[in-house]
């Protein structure tokens, strides 16, 4: 198997030029999203570019829309599309690879962008499986920030109502959002009770950007039956560059020349140490 | 025949069908029985989702359901689900180019004295702005179900208004004319052309009988497409007339008047006048009593089309 913590900086690389050169991008929460999305199409699903016509294969929405330059990292990676287009076209005028998901792109299920939608909709994905008793496995990410959503909670309900192990969510908890600490924006310190109440199997992953934890938790989460399993992935904004991490106004963010260089060495110091550390 | 309700041709025509097509599947969110689909959710529980009271919730389950092959119908008032669910309806149904129906029961004043909370005056304002969406008011049970025989069979969105109460017939049983996205002509004249969709077609059907004892010759057209447009009847029927009349049950922004009143403005200049609600909550009463209060009855619209030609 490929080495997907090296990849997970490599693909960093691909985000932090898709935004240099579009002049835009949420870098924050990319940053913090890598290993989750890396771990759930390299390691999870069974999804590729040759088998989208297949009704069991496994499905994802893309909840936390923003995080979109992550999302395209991942997809070309899979074959979807090149990278090298994406990082020349990214938020240019005229482009297919704008700001949020956008189903026109090869890959992608729905559009996203607006928060608190893709739970709901992977309630009906998820459904669907069940009522054509197919053995996909549907999986969503969420942000954190995403979960003041009323609609997450509908979902929420619906999907243990409804008893749907096939769906797996994830929330990056990264404790930031635009307008600062997700506790004092909003409090969610209580997230693990909350689902639990909703009837969800909760599973903490510790440190949410190491692939090893992502693992084993995602390989729980297949093995529970009779209710939905949302993964709470303890992430870190801005991972993988000191410039960037733990800083709220890296939400939304171009580097600058001088941090661009550190940002750049630091990614690489990250794929080093995952290669041969 | 006994009459009835536009919202209990659309369950009995979704019934027979997904009786063969298990693919298709009905939502309500606790509106079961306002929707008339008890009987669905009876025959086809395996067919049938209920999402409680989460109107958010029931068109995104339906998108979800939508793209994963399934053909939902996402049934519930209109006044929750054209507001409520906006934003379902526009980023997960249209935007995203699911096959969902939104079928919006209870349209307009139909619930009379519940108040505006309960009241769907914008919906057709607020469906038509977005794109890929498209807007139906049918006007009988009739034309209900030749538009749902039709809708069954396509894979994009839509959503459909119906009331709450059978209404009496436009057409005659076996003999409908209809053609998807073209507007039926009722009646031609060559005084006066009055558009109208839903529910306020027959009051026009019965305003162009009144004009006539009056010497007054009308053209009555039932414009249930409304979006897409059919703006070659509109060009028509306007161009045949001295004047138009637009009639709906709508707020009087944004609707079916405004729209006539953009295609008649730039290819055939008349003089428009639109019959709507107020902007206003409307007048406490049942709906029949708030179509009289406000002049959407036969008399009403005579009055407004013999006032227009003068």
């Amino acid at each position: 198997m490929e080495n997907l913590k090296a990849l997970a900086y490599e693909l960093r690389e691909n985000v932090i030029d898709m935004i240099v050169e579009g002049k835009a991008g949420h870098i924050g929460g990319d940053m913090s999203v890598m290993e989750i999305l890396t771990e759930i199409y390299f390691d999870q699903m069974n999804i590729s570019p040759e088998n989208m016509d297949d009704p069991d294969r496994d499905k994802f929405i893309m909840s936390k829309g923003h995080s979109v330059e992550a999302y395209y990292a991942v997809l070309a990676k899979k074959g979807f599309f090149d990278i090298k287009d994406v990082i020349a076209e990214f938020s240019k005028f005229g482009s297919q690879f704008i700001g949020h998901p956008n189903n026109k792109l090869p890959g992608i299920e729905m559009n996203s962008g607006s928060l608190g939608h893709g739970l709901p909709v992977s309630v009906g994905m998820a459904l669907a499986g069940k009522m054509d008793e197919n053995d996909y496995r549907v999986y969503t990410v969420m942000g954190d920030g995403e979960l003041a959503e009323g609609t997450v909670w509908e979902g929420a309900m619906a999907a243990s109502h409804y008893k749907l192990d096939n769906l797996c969510a994830v929330v990056d908890r990264n404790r930031l959002q635009i307008s600062g600490n997700t506790e004092d924006v909003m409090a969610h310190d209580d997230l693990h009770e909350r689902f639990r109440s909703f009837g969800w199997n909760v599973i903490d992953v510790a440190d949410g950007n190491d692939i090893d934890q992502l693992k084993t938790a995602f390989d729980s989460a297949k093995e529970t039956k009779g209710k939905p399993t949302v993964l709470i992935a303890n992430t870190v904004k801005g991972k993988g560059s000191s410039v960037m991490e733990n800083k709220a106004n890296w939400h939304h963010k171009v580097p600058n020349a001088e941090e661009l260089e550190q940002i750049r060495k630091d990614l690489a110091a990250g794929k080093e140490a995952a290669l041969h550390g | 025949m006994a009459k009835i309700a536009n919202k209990q041709v659309i369950c009995d025509v979704l019934l027979e069908a997904a009786k063969k097509d298990k693919d298709i599947v009905a939502l309500c969110s606790d509106s079961r029985g306002s929707a008339s689909f008890t009987p669905f959710a009876n025959e086809l529980p395996g067919q049938f989702v209920e999402t409680g009271i989460a109107e958010q919730n029931l068109v995104s389950i339906s998108a979800g359901l939508a793209k994963c092959g399934k053909k939902p119908y996402a049934v519930s008032p209109a006044c929750f689900l054209s507001t409520r669910s906006y934003e379902q309806c526009k980023v997960d149904a249209a935007y995203s180019n699911t096959n969902v129906k939104l079928i919006g029961i209870s349209g307009g004043v139909s619930y009379g004295a519940l108040g505006m909370s309960h009241h769907s005056a914008q919906d057709i304002a607020a469906m038509a702005a977005v794109p890929n969406m498209r807007v139906y008011l049918p006007s009988d049970r009739l034309q209900t179900e030749c538009l749902m025989k039709e809708l069954i069979q396509d894979d994009k969105t839509a959503y459909i208004r119906v009331g709450r109460n059978a209404v009496d017939d436009v057409y005659e049983e076996g003999n409908v004319p209809f053609e998807m996205d073209k507007a039926t002509f009722v009646t031609e004249g060559t005084d006066v052309a009055i558009i109208a969709c839903g529910e306020m077609v027959k009051p026009a059907v019965d305003a162009a009988a009144i004009l006539k004892e009056q010497g007054i010759s009308a053209t009555v057209v039932d414009m249930y497409c409304v979006k897409p447009l059919d703006k070659e009847a509109i060009v028509k029927a306007a161009k045949g007339a001295k004047a138009v009349i637009t009639v709906e049950e709508h707020a009087p922004y944004g609707g079916l008047g405004s729209m006539v009143s953009q295609v008649v403005a730039g290819e055939c200049p008349r003089k428009v006048i639109n019959l709507a609600l107020p902007d206003a909550p409307v007048i406490t009463g049942t709906s029949k009593e708030v179509f009289n209060h406000y002049g959407l009855n036969a008399e009403g619209i005579a009055k407004a089309a013999a006032e227009a030609i003068k």
